[in-house]
């Protein structure tokens, strides 16, 4: 048993390093994305605070899983032909994008009126505002909420095992089709997945410490 | 594009949809009960322990948020019985996942929830001479509650979408029965909309339930 | 069109409603060079709001302001064409601002608080803008706390970088508004005698302050506002003489004394 596990060591490294790569690329693309939306849905005009709103709302209402199978079965349908893996970073980006959204929305909402007519007064433009004012002081609450919700992209990415991506989910499965081994393989994964958000959350928290330079 | 839109197909298998909907509420609606018991249960021995159970609990709740839910549904259904006398169905074995699941959410939440209780309120239950039991049941948990409402139903709508997990062991819930529906029909596009519609309405009727509830509380304070 | 060329601060007949409230109602108002305007009435009056109108943190409905003969938010007086958001910020860099609640940047110290307006919209090299913050902060008594975080601060240091952040960037007119209102009462001394300094210096200067002793004091001119409108203008002796035959100044002053005395 433990030598049929040894030997599928490389197998499921290639796929950890699928699912590490599925997470890299969710988390960047959300981050870009959401923050955009996100500065649209608190500045804005009324139209695009109505759009973005009804997008984030929506995402965030429906299961990831429906989320990915509509994107993967339903956008050839319409034309769109996507590769299985674009598919679901597409998916899981959209879904990560919503939460990025609320975090950056919750983020700059919780900076007082005051900060931006200070900055206002002193003739900051739009951009210099939020670069030097807002988002220095929201970082520091965009952050917690955000590396957490690293670990659900981590956690998320095994989803992409269902569209036939071999991911660390994927791997395992496909390792306990030869050896029957499910037991201590899922029990594998399971550390390995827990090791890397674990790290994560600890990294996270460390960093909010390391932040917390306003004091209330 | 040149797709023209075709619900009948749809109307036609929509039983596969609506059984699917009613199947999903009903797993998520057993496993928060007893999630909530678990996270009730090990959030009140959590605040009161000592290191040691403190230690394991924190273990529980740590190890199982960090791992992903499909992962867990996998090893209850396909590796659990390779190892120890259990024989399960399918949404039962799910049942218990999530539950298991929900349980390591909800001790954080009523756990932040009870550390919250100010301690002016325990005094005033010990001033009127409650006991540690009374005190619990009438002052800690009630006032634990209401702190906690808002984020307890943002879990709840949080573990009713994670109910669509149970369709990767063929449990026959809704967004199995919109798979069914997608490879036999190939309606795609108009399946995953009524599907998506379907959770929509459901997770922000719930919502907006919970809502209702949460202002009766803070009304009733 | 011929606006009086003495005034630098030109206000004509501005009126602004919040929905169906109006807030101010045809104010009219200039302030010369050099001069300490100070504005006083009852809160609701529409002191505040006339005060954000003149460097465009509120808009207005109609009318106009001008600092130095220059429309301040809108292209041209009538027009009601908003001035692009890079001229907005060039105009309100010409007026400085203090705000009743500070409003210092938490995240930069008392130098980097002057020094940002002076880096990003004056394009001054960071020793220079380093230079000119520690100037104003020994202005304002607070050399010694120039790489301190604002809450490291009490409130009425924290206000003192709030004046010296303003003044740094020379502005054409200074705006105060309510500065001392959050201060606990024994830190409002050492706030007023910063602006005291800076009139006795020839700064330009608009306030709006309920500290009626240094009103008399300080001001050249002061403004009586009731109800959206002003009520009174005059020199300071004339306004807050006590037999006034304005009802609603003379009321207002009652009032003021009974609770204030």
């Amino acid at each position: 048993m433990l030598s049929q596990i040894l030997y599928a060591i490389p197998f499921l490294a290639q796929g950890f390093a699928i699912t590490l790569w599925v997470s890299l690329l969710v988390v960047v693309l959300s981050l870009i994305a959401g923050v955009a939306l996100g500065v649209g849905l608190v500045y804005g005009p009324a139209p695009l605070r109505w759009a973005v709103r009804i997008f984030s709302d929506t995402i965030r209402g429906i299961p990831i899983l429906v989320l990915m199978f509509f994107v993967y079965y339903g956008l050839p349908a319409i034309g769109l032909h996507l590769q299985s893996f674009s598919a679901a970073v597409l998916a899981l980006t959209l879904f990560k994008t919503a939460q990025v959204v609320e975090y950056l929305r919750g983020a700059v909402g919780s900076i007082p009126k005051g900060q931006s007519e200070a900055a206002m007064a002193i003739g900051l433009t739009f951009r210099q505002r939020l670069t030097y004012v807002i988002f220095p002081q929201a970082f520091r609450r965009f952050l917690p909420p955000w590396i957490n919700g690293v670990t659900d992209a981590v956690k998320g990415s095994a989803l992409v095992s269902l569209l036939g991506i071999t991911d660390l989910m994927q791997a395992i499965n496909q390792v306990i089709g030869r050896t029957y081994e499910a037991m201590p393989l899922y029990i594998l994964g399971a550390l390995i997945y827990f090791a890397v958000n674990y790290a994560l959350s600890l990294a996270s928290r460390r960093l909010e410490r390391r932040f917390a330079f306003i004091r209330e | 594009m040149g797709y023209t839109l075709n619900f009948n197909l749809i109307w036609r298998h929509f039983d596969k949809l609506w059984g699917g909907l009613l199947l999903s509420l009903e797993l998520a609606v057993i496993s928060i009960a007893i999630g909530v018991v678990i996270g009730l249960v090990l959030a009140v021995w959590y605040v009161s322990a000592g290191r040691v159970v403190r230690g394991i609990i924190a273990a529980y709740v740590e190890f199982i948020r960090n791992v992903p839910l499909i992962l867990l549904v996998y090893l209850v259904f396909y590796g659990l019985p390779t190892v120890i006398d259990v024989a399960y169905d399918a949404p039962t074995s799910f049942v218990l996942t999530l539950s298991i699941y929900s349980g390591a959410y909800l001790v954080e939440v009523f756990r932040s929830g009870l550390e919250a209780v100010p301690r002016g309120q325990l005094d005033a239950g010990k001033a009127i001479g409650l006991t540690p039991w009374q005190r619990l049941l009438h002052v800690r948990l009630p006032t634990m509650l209401r702190i906690t409402l808002p984020a307890l139903s943002n879990t709840f709508i949080s573990l009713f979408k994670d109910t669509s997990i149970a369709s990767v062991i063929s449990v026959p819930e809704l967004t199995f029965g919109a798979q069914w529906i997608n490879f036999n029909t190939f309606r795609i596009v108009e399946v995953y909309l009524v599907t998506t519609a379907m959770y929509l309405v459901t997770g922000y009727t719930l919502l907006f339930g919970l809502r209702l509830v949460e202002r009766r509380f803070r009304a009733a304070r | 069109m011929s606006a009086d060329t003495n005034a630098l601060l030109d206000v004509r007949d501005v009126s602004k409603a919040f929905g169906s409230v109006a807030v101010l109602r045809n104010v009219s108002l200039e302030v010369k060079r050099g001069e300490v305007v100070t504005v006083i009435g009852p809160s609701g009056s529409g002191k505040t709001t006339l005060l954000r109108c003149v460097n465009f943190l509120e808009s207005y409905d109609s009318g106009s302001i001008r600092i130095d003969g220059k429309e301040v938010g809108f292209r041209e007086p009538g027009t009601r064409q908003r001035r692009s958001e890079r001229d907005l910020a060039g105009m309100r860099a010409e007026t400085g601002m203090v705000f009743q609640s500070f409003n210092l940047f938490p995240h930069l110290t008392a130098a980097g608080n002057i020094m940002l307006g002076l880096t990003k919209v004056r394009g001054k090299s960071q020793a220079e803008a380093r230079q000119i913050a520690e100037h104003w902060l020994g202005r304002v008594g607070l050399a010694h706390k120039a790489d301190s975080l604002p809450a490291e601060l009490s409130g009425g240091q924290q206000q003192r970088v709030g004046i010296a952040r303003a003044v740094a960037m020379e502005p054409k007119i200074l705006l105060l508004d309510e500065i001392t209102s959050a201060l606990d009462p024994e830190l409002v001394g050492e706030v007023l005698a910063v602006v005291r300094s800076l009139a006795e210096d020839g700064m330009t200067m608009l306030m709006v302050t309920h500290e009626m002793a240094f009103a008399r004091d300080a001001s050249s001119r002061i403004v009586f506002m009731a109800d959206g409108g002003v009520s009174a203008v005059g020199p300071p002796k004339e306004i807050l003489a006590a037999e006034t035959s304005n009802e609603r100044l003379r009321s207002f002053l009652a009032r003021f004394r009974a609770s204030h005395f």
